[in-house]
């Protein structure tokens, strides 16, 4: 990156100057302010939003903005755009500018008065804005819903693989004993089934069991991990990397073979327990407390370990015990978000926890940036709404996208955004006028 | 006793092949210190390479009328996709390995993985999804040797691969070549520096491994004639497991890892129900690597993790 000639630069600052001049306006927006555009956005989707799709010729609301319908049909490419301007990029722009300095006043308000209250509203106002955008269509809520559990599994894997340091391909493993465990336990105890046989309490009662469901699907796939945890104490690197990847093939054969939990044939009928704001709150939850652990003492000790192994011990970091609970936790997260998945599509099957299921992962977590609760989140939205976007291209979708990813990894190794720290309060903070301005 | 001999014969087969293609994938670790995840999907593109190359010398054949005996026909088969698969092998590295060289070894890994997804979606895209069948180009004949039934073609499998194997080790052990393979795997960052062109053996390294592959998948399709795009994945990744069984870099270990594992898997097959099998033969391989961390052959040194 350092090699700049003379075009490149130049082309760079032609660039960055065309980038300031359209950013200057908003630079004093705050969070709260583009909230509050995204709100109207997605309030005036759901008023006009049929209508102006079908003036423009389009046969339904967009759902992913407009990509597979101009996939589908280049004829609609334009309208696709309009649409996507006039929907979502005009109000967003005109609203965030508009309500910079109310939102600004108020934001500093709120934090005079208490900053976890801000920081609650702010993600209240996320939610309404994430349902009512996704209450167009049930594909869209799937996809939503789909996209904040991958933000868990691209988290709690880059506490392994980015802040550790390992190179750990075990994930499929513990999603699937996530999975399975909340799916036994929702399934076996709720629900009449073929397999496991008839509910044993009554399903109203089940709602508010979920969550122990999906803890003990997360508790079950960490003791799963004590199995790659043991032996990364003596070996790292490429030996962790084989022993993690027989893990997650042992796991996949397991199930495959326990006839118990319908074998390779899978199991279904899980209740719909996971809707939109089970899934927003406990992916919110995942981000918090997965940020405090790798802000923590311990967090700290994860980065020492991946950078010096020897000189981490040197410095008094216990380093198995660093390794045992950054597996445990990572696992744990895994695992319940494999609970919250098995709930979202309502159906396990073994042969989905495989090689793809791993280089899906992976790619979220190296696309968005290692060692970057910022980036895991980019990396995972972007690369699910990719997937998902580019579905009409059927096939050459796997075409696209690996051929990105090869392009940001040769030109950022690490990926989008990596090696931040990640501050909630900080990003929400009111933004102050730069220095020398009036 | 006959069961177990016979068993003994399917192991060498599978064993055979896991052989060739952890051979590649050891060969690039010991070179260059990375895995290339791209190897099991180079197995495929080979096996398709060689069913190319045998119905188009099929077709020339009868178009010249020319009479070339069949076990002539194979062998330029193997050796022209081996040609051929050489250059996919090199492509793979100039793409996706060499602007790497210096970048966490994880995103290398990832970028492996991404040029394998593509040669699988490129050959379902452009081929189609309809299974092609390998031309059979030598005739079966079975014979019954103290009750145990041998194909002709498990003998020529197992014959070939060790033959490959032999020219292999004599070619990183006799020629100037090998030797500068064997330097630059004693030391990447220093022998460059005494006029080894790191770029030509990183692609040298490639290209053998890649050869070997489509080798691999040529014998693989002989005998089980279906092709199919995914086959490099199920097999790739086993015969990856089986070159960090024998120990990283290390040829015989990953030869002798390759039978193991073929073994280990026919004889599992065998006793237990078949569904069983990847799970027992993980398990086995986890203990073997739990005793022996560095592999079987490995040698017992602390890489410098450019992770």
């Amino acid at each position: 990156m350092a090699v700049t000639s003379g075009t490149m630069s130049t082309s760079r600052e032609r660039m960055s100057e065309l980038r300031a001049r359209i950013t200057k306006p908003f630079v004093m927006v705050p969070m709260l302010g583009w909230l509050l555009g995204a709100l109207v956005a997605v309030v005036l989707e759901q008023l006009i939003g049929l209508q102006l799709a079908r003036a423009f010729g389009m046969p339904r609301i967009p759902a992913l903005f407009g990509v597979g319908i101009a996939l589908e049909n280049p004829a609609l490419f334009p309208s696709a755009i309009l649409y996507d301007f006039l929907i979502y990029i005009l109000p967003v722009a005109l609203v965030a500018r508009l309500t910079a300095t109310p939102a600004n006043w108020a934001v500093t308000k709120m934090f005079n008065f208490r900053s976890w209250v801000t920081v609650l509203l702010h993600i209240l106002l996320l939610y309404i804005i994430l349902h009512i955008w996704a209450d167009i269509s049930d594909y869209r809520l799937l996809v939503v819903r789909l996209i904040l559990i991958a933000i868990l599994w691209t988290l709690s894997l880059n506490i392994i693989n980015g802040y550790m340091g390992e190179f750990s391909c075990s994930h499929p493993g513990f999603i699937a004993l996530g999975a399975y465990a909340a799916s036994i336990f929702t399934v076996g105890l709720f629900v009449n089934d073929n397999i496991l046989g008839q509910a044993l309490l009554p399903a109203s009662l089940g709602r508010f069991m979920f969550p122990i469901a999906l803890i003990l699907g997360g508790v079950i796939a960490a003791l799963g991990a004590i199995l790659v945890a043991v032996p990364s104490f003596n070996t790292r690197g490429d030996y962790l990397a084989i022993i993690s990847l027989a893990f997650m093939f042992m796991v996949k054969s397991l199930f495959e073979n326990l006839e118990v939990v319908g074998g390779a044939r899978g199991l279904g009928s899980q209740p719909d327990w996971a809707g939109l704001p089970t899934v927003f709150l406990w992916t919110i939850l995942g981000i918090w407390i997965m940020n405090n652990f790798v802000r923590s003492t311990l967090g700290k000790a994860l980065n020492a370990v991946r950078d010096g192994e020897t000189a981490a011990d040197a410095m008094t970091v216990n380093t198995r015990r660093t390794k045992f609970t950054a597996f445990l936790f990572g696992a744990f997260w895994a695992g319940l978000a494999g609970g919250l998945f098995a709930h979202v599509i309502r159906y396990v099957n073994p042969s989905s926890f495989g090689i793809q299921m791993l280089a899906e992962v992976l790619a979220m977590v190296y696309f968005g940036g290692l060692n970057s609760i910022q980036g895991s989140i980019v990396g995972a939205v972007s690369i699910n709404l990719m997937g998902e976007a580019l579905r009409p291209l059927e096939i050459y979708k796997w075409l696209v996208i690996p051929l990105l990813l090869i392009i940001v990894m040769i030109r950022r190794p690490t990926g989008l955004i990596s090696f931040t720290t990640f501050d909630f309060t900080t990003l929400i903070k009111p933004k102050q006028k730069p220095e020398g301005e009036v | 006793m006959e069961f177990f001999l016979q068993m003994v014969v399917n192991a060498l087969q599978l064993g055979s092949f896991y052989a060739l293609i952890a051979l590649g994938y050891s060969m690039v670790y010991g070179v260059l210190l990375l895995f290339n995840f791209a190897h099991g999907d180079i197995f495929m593109v080979g096996a398709y390479i060689g069913f190319f190359v045998a119905t188009g010398l099929l077709a020339l054949l009868t178009l010249t009328s020319l009479a070339l005996p069949n076990w002539l026909v194979l062998v330029l088969t193997i050796l022209v996709a081996m040609f051929l698969t050489s250059f996919v092998g090199i492509s793979v590295e100039r793409i996706g390995y060499r602007p790497l060289r210096n970048a966490p070894r994880a995103s290398a890994a990832i970028t492996g993985l991404m040029i394998g997804i593509i040669l699988e979606t490129a050959n379902l895209a452009f081929l189609g999804a309809e299974r092609l069948s390998f031309p059979s180009l030598i005739e079966t004949t079975t014979y019954q040797i103290a009750g145990v039934s041998i194909t002709n073609k498990k003998i020529m499998i197992v014959l070939v691969a060790l033959l490959l194997m032999l020219a292999l080790h004599q070619f990183v052990q006799r020629t100037k070549w090998g030797m500068a393979m064997r330097a630059t795997a004693y030391d990447f960052v220093v022998v460059p520096l005494m006029g080894v062109p790191l770029n030509n053996i990183a692609a040298l390294t490639f290209a053998l491994g890649s050869g070997l592959a489509a080798a691999a998948g040529i014998l693989f399709s002989l005998a089980y004639p279906v092709l199919d795009p995914y086959m490099g994945i199920t097999f790739g990744w086993k015969a990856f497991v089986a070159a960090i069984l024998g120990g990283r870099g290390s040829i015989l270990g990953a030869a002798v890892a390759g039978f193991m594992l073929g073994f280990i898997e026919i004889f599992v097959a065998a006793f237990f129900p078949s569904t069983m099998r990847d799970l027992i033969a993980y398990s086995i391989i986890l203990v073997i690597l739990v005793f022996r961390p560095h592999g079987l052959f490995g040698e017992e040194y602390t890489a410098q993790l450019r992770l």
